[in-house]
């Protein structure tokens, strides 16, 4: 990355795997639990939360040297609950059928434990520009999980991918159905997600023990 | 020393400042954009009432409506009445016609009548009003399209029923607040609206609507006079709702149709 220093490009990568805010800091596992059973819900999801993390952490930077100390947690609340709610105004008026599906997403991103912590770790000790980086770095790092997640629960849990029949019609019992395979209804339901996000924790500490905690 | 914002003026000087800037830029927006979201509610309604009663622009697997610029049009061709059914304690007190009701009401469109409002109204033990859409389909049959509301897992769930004389489903759509995503929010996708087409509401004269049943042992949905239709996996909650809603307000529709028939 000749365009970033190498600072600040660790700021990026570092989230998306060694640092990573769901399998490592165990953030936002609440919207990664409900939203992923669909691999379109995921991405949906991801890029929502990519969009308001990376300004809200610009916004919370600019700011950061007049916000009370006291009430900078209300602060960081107000800034996101705004944010997203000039998102969905705007796009009710411009983009209507896209804040329909948007819609479900608003109340989880304004709750998502990653955003406020990112605001409150990172945000409010750094400049604009590292902080944006930082929001986008653990956006990816947050979207990267959820399409994971997302991908496993629908594949196995309703035989298809962003909507489209991958493993043939379980009804007219064609492609692998014919064999006798039947869907996992299990991987439908919430704690699934859980399953599947403790074996990428698995996984991903297997490979690097320096991750394993004493 | 004390930091300057620490102190406890600061702080509320602070807090009074933000929330006038927040309140008024969200005002502000609110405000400016809220022609621009009604008409887009109102052409959403129509698209929807099209949309139960087959015109759309349905491909493969996707439920597509028509688009922005044709709905007003289609919507004045293809619906002929539009019916509002006044009722108390469930029973009907009379019947308007579109024209009738637009003088009585300032011209409102029946279509506009919100349904969560009148459903209050006859909790209360006031009139409530029943709009209902009367439309040619492909076919050129007069079918007779009812909305209807009710509650899901996290929040309303509402949809449009197309149905011909006898009370047999021609077409639907379903649509949701807040369902969740990929399982309950699934009541919007063709797979599960397309399998009330051709369903009866009613068995050997009695109203019965339609039941979203669990471990339905039809799934392909062969059978439409069995009352049923298959559930969606990881939904049951949402899919009550459905069950509900079609139940409680179609029903209040029951004695427009017996006269219809007669």
């Amino acid at each position: 990355m000749g365009l970033l220093s190498k600072k600040d490009s660790k700021l990026i990568l570092d989230p998306l795997a060694d640092n990573n805010p769901i399998t490592i800091q165990v953030l936002g596992i609440c919207s990664a639990l409900a939203i992923t059973a669909e691999l379109e819900a995921s991405i949906v999801m991801s890029i929502s939360v990519l969009f308001v993390l990376g300004v809200g952490n610009v916004i919370i930077s600019l700011i950061r040297n007049i916000i009370p100390s006291k009430i900078r947690i209300i602060v960081q609340l107000i800034v996101v609950a705004a944010l997203v709610i000039i998102v969905d105004l705007v796009l009710k008026a411009f983009a209507y059928e896209l804040s329909k599906t948007l819609s479900v997403f608003v109340g989880l991103i304004i709750t998502n434990c990653i955003i406020m912590g990112r605001f409150e770790a990172f945000a409010l000790g750094n400049g604009p520009w590292r902080s944006f980086l930082d929001g986008i770095g653990n956006a990816f790092g947050y979207g990267v999980i959820l399409i994971i997640v997302g991908f496993f629960r629908e594949l196995l849990g309703s035989g298809t991918l962003l909507g489209f029949p991958i493993l043939g019609d379980p009804i007219e019992k064609t492609g692998l159905y014919a064999f006798g395979y039947e869907n996992n209804g299990f991987m439908l339901l919430s704690p699934m997600a859980l399953i599947v996000v403790g074996l990428i924790i698995w996984v991903q500490r297997s490979k690097n023990k320096a991750l394993i905690e004493d | 020393m004390e930091k300057r914002t620490d102190k406890n003026t600061y702080t509320v000087i602070f807090a009074i400042g933000m929330v006038l800037v927040v309140g008024a830029l969200l005002a502000f927006l609110a405000s400016t954009l809220n022609p621009m979201i009604t008409e887009n509610e109102r052409l959403e309604k129509q698209k929807n009432i099209l949309y139960a009663l087959g015109v759309n622009e349905n491909e493969e697997n996707k439920a597509i409506f028509v688009s922005n610029e044709e709905t007003p049009k289609l919507f004045k061709d293809n619906i002929f009445n539009q019916v509002v059914i006044e009722a108390k304690d469930g029973k009907i007190i009379r019947v308007l016609s579109e024209d009738e009701y637009k003088e009585e009401n300032n011209n409102e469109e029946p279509y506009l009548i919100d349904i969560k409002k009148e459903q209050n109204n006859a909790k209360d033990g006031e009139i409530r009003k029943l709009p209902l859409f009367l439309g040619k389909n492909e076919e050129g049959q007069t079918c007779y399209v009812v909305p209807i509301r009710g509650k899901g897992l996290w929040d309303a769930i509402w949809g449009y029923i197309s149905l011909d004389k006898n009370m047999i489903i021609h077409g639907v759509y379903f649509d949701h607040k807040g369902e969740t995503p990929g399982l309950g929010a699934n009541i919007k996708q063709r797979f599960f609206m397309d399998d009330f087409i051709g369903e009866h509401l009613m068995k050997d004269g009695v109203f019965k609507g339609v039941t979203i049943r669990k471990g339905n042992a039809d799934p392909k949905n062969n059978d439409k006079t069995d009352n049923e239709v298959d559930a969606i996996a990881g939904a049951t909650i949402t899919g009550d709702g459905v069950t509900a809603m079609i139940k409680t307000d179609l029903k209040l529709y029951l004695s427009y149709f017996k006269n219809l028939k007669n």
